[in-house]
């Protein structure tokens, strides 16, 4: 088999990066503002999707908490960036505490102190739960994503409670998202290929043998956590400034987001980032989609309702029918990487090993 | 707090406690066969919920009989989900299961919004006599308490009655031993897993209708969070144990209305303390009260 040699795999990829940020600035200024906002909305899905696949496909943990890291993330980074007239005009049932009603930071600062905030949070869930394996850790941290927003809901002071924060600036365009993708995957990518995330894989294949090798299984997994939610944190704080407007019900920053997370790496190949970014795209495209069925048709003359609620009956359908016949998703755990591309296309038969 | 108010708790936390411990029997029955969290099993009593709701309401049927309708359709549904979604990835990784069952659960909301609308119902359908109010010393107590206590008492003498006396709950014990062995002594294992699934899901149907007639409404995610709060009920009670899932179910209800009760500055955050009850839990004694016997095969 030809071996794609490291030169060209990274003058390709560097001529992709570019190309793709060609393709980018394109399309911002010539599809409108609302495919402007649907691009951007790819790379915020794709960030949190490619930090949850950390943890659920390579660690080969299960958590359920990712909202909650997310949610974290927006609320720090939102109440940084919000003008201070507005913070006085939302928090009307009580006031904002001390240092935050009088600071309004840059959306660079703010973003990178939410995900930290966030990653904090990961360690704080992370560091007791790892002690748990298989679905009860899964549960343990879908209790810690509640709780989390349990808490946000009701600390009026910090968080505005269920009133939410209202008129965040849209700071998030098309260059925010796509550039702190670009992060996401080199960090996350380089952290997968890494002797650290060789051990990872090691110990989501067999957590005994694994140990038994000498990996510290709790550490390497705990990093991964704390890692996975610094960018879920960051993707938050793109979330919010993207929305504008954020609050703590559970159908928008709280277990349905998970939920769509779950379904955007489990199409894409549950371990796999390009997989992520590929279910990421796919989820995003196909929501715009399919509000076709939610709204009013006119098919010859006849007029069709819509039907509300259609598109996620869909989702969900896909979802169980992805889980019961094609459970390795897109891409499995495997990478889209030039070599793949070549051995799927331009490999002769009988071009052996 | 005076003597009433407290008569008053114990007695709404004895009542919630029974609806959350019926369904905490259906996790603890198929957690202990299949090692699964039927992340559907809420959402099922939902499905339970809006079939009486609408045979009652459309087809005008009489109350008990449309109860008795949507209890059996609860565990038909409750039948097919096991053999749709969870029967054909037993052999599975056992994430790949749990996935499945969080699919299926969000399935079913959908399924719900889509077919009875997202708008909140009101549950109504009963007759009035149950909303009557008794008064015993200070204590105003609802007709309807003693219909669903009573309820919850026979149909947890019922399932013990089952579970310890008949051929099938010796089976049905059995399976969630060793299923091989089990399957060699005679039992069908497929069927006995079917019937698991039915009986969980029928008794939490029978609960949400009861859940839905003191909290008078119908909607596609009520299940949700009562199936949350089972599932912790049944960890409590050490998971996989039936009377540990009665035992928990009762706990965690009356914990829940007292601490409410007693500090109600906290109420916002009484979802909270059960999350914060399955944390603690989970770290300290995983096994629960009724000590389960669990190991990890290398």
């Amino acid at each position: 088999m030809k071996r794609i040699s490291v030169r060209t795999n990274f003058i390709l990829t560097t001529i992709f990066v570019i190309g793709s940020g060609f393709f980018l600035l394109f399309a911002d200024n010539t599809f409108g503002d609302y495919w402007s906002r649907i691009i951007t909305l790819i790379a915020i899905y794709a960030i949190m999707a490619v930090s949850y696949t950390l943890v659920n496909g390579v660690t080969g943990i299960f958590s359920l908490g990712h909202a909650g890291f997310i949610a974290v993330g927006a609320y720090t980074a939102a109440l940084l960036t919000l003008p201070i007239q507005q913070k006085a005009m939302s928090f009307f049932i009580e006031p904002l505490i001390w240092p935050l009603n009088s600071i309004q930071i840059g959306f660079l600062p703010a973003t990178i102190i939410g995900g930290i905030v966030a990653a904090f949070f990961a360690f704080i869930v992370g560091y007791p739960s790892l002690r748990l394996t298989g679905d009860y850790f899964a549960i343990a941290t879908l209790a810690f994503g509640e709780i989390i927003r349990i808490v946000i809901q009701n600390s009026y002071s910090i968080t505005n409670g269920a009133l939410g924060l209202k008129g965040i600036p849209p700071y998030t365009t098309v260059w925010w998202s796509w550039g702190w993708l670009l992060v996401t995957i080199i960090v996350i990518g380089s952290l997968k290929f890494s002797s650290y995330g060789r051990a990872l894989r090691a110990l989501s294949e067999d957590t005994v043998a694994a140990r038994a090798m000498g990996i510290n299984v709790f550490k390497h997994q705990l990093t991964a956590f704390v890692v996975s939610g610094f960018f879920a944190g960051i993707g938050g704080a793109l979330y919010a400034h993207w929305l504008t407007t954020i609050d703590p019900r559970p159908t928008s920053l709280g277990i349905m987001l998970t939920f769509y997370v779950l379904i955007m790496i489990v199409l894409g190949g549950l371990g796999s980032i390009s997989g992520a970014v590929l279910g990421a795209i796919f989820f995003a495209i196909a929501a715009q989609w399919l509000r076709i069925v939610e709204s009013p048709m006119n098919f010859f003359g006849i007029t069709i309702p819509g039907i509300p609620g259609m598109s996620m009956l869909i989702f969900a359908t896909v979802f169980i029918l992805i889980m019961l016949f094609w459970r390795r998703g897109v891409m499995g755990k495997k990478e889209l990487s030039w070599q793949y591309l070549y051995n799927l296309f331009l490999k002769k038969v009988g071009d052996q090993d | 707090m005076s003597a009433s108010n407290l008569i008053q708790d114990l007695i709404n936390g004895i009542l919630l406690g029974g609806l959350y411990a019926l369904i905490a029997v259906g996790y603890t029955m198929v957690y202990g066969i299949l090692r699964l969290i039927n992340f559907a099993h809420g959402d099922i009593l939902m499905m339970g919920v809006y079939f009486a709701f609408y045979f009652i309401s459309a087809f005008t049927m009489p109350w008990w009989l449309g109860f008795i309708v949507g209890i059996v359709g609860a565990g038909a549904l409750g039948f097919m989900v096991e053999r749709v979604a969870y029967r054909p990835l037993r052999n599975a990784p056992r994430i790949s299961s749990l996935i499945t069952a969080i699919g299926m659960s969000f399935f079913l909301e959908s399924l719900a919004v889509v077919v009875f609308g997202g708008i909140p119902k009101s549950f109504n359908l009963y007759p009035k006599f149950f909303s009557r109010i008794l008064i015993i010393g200070h204590t105003r107590i609802q007709v309807l308490t003693f219909f669903i206590l009573g309820v919850t008492l026979l149909l947890m003498l019922a399932l013990v009655w089952l579970l310890y006396k008949t051929k099938i709950g010796i089976a049905m014990r059995a399976i969630s031993v060793d299923i091989p062995t089990t399957s060699l002594m005679g039992a069908n294992v497929d069927n006995i897993i079917s019937l698991t699934f039915i009986i969980g899901s029928m008794l939490a149907a029978t609960s949400g209708i009861m859940w839905a007639m003191r909290y008078p409404q119908v909607q596609p995610y009520m299940g949700f969070v009562p199936g949350l709060k089972a599932f912790i009920a049944a960890v409590i009670g050490g998971i996989g144990s039936v009377p540990g899932a009665l035992v928990g179910g009762f706990l965690l209800g009356m914990v829940e209305i007292l601490i409410v009760g007693l500090f109600p500055n906290l109420a916002g955050y009484r979802d909270a303390f059960a999350y914060v009850i399955l944390i603690v839990l989970l770290m300290f004694r995983p096994s629960g009260i009724f000590k389960v016997y669990s190991e990890q095969k290398v």
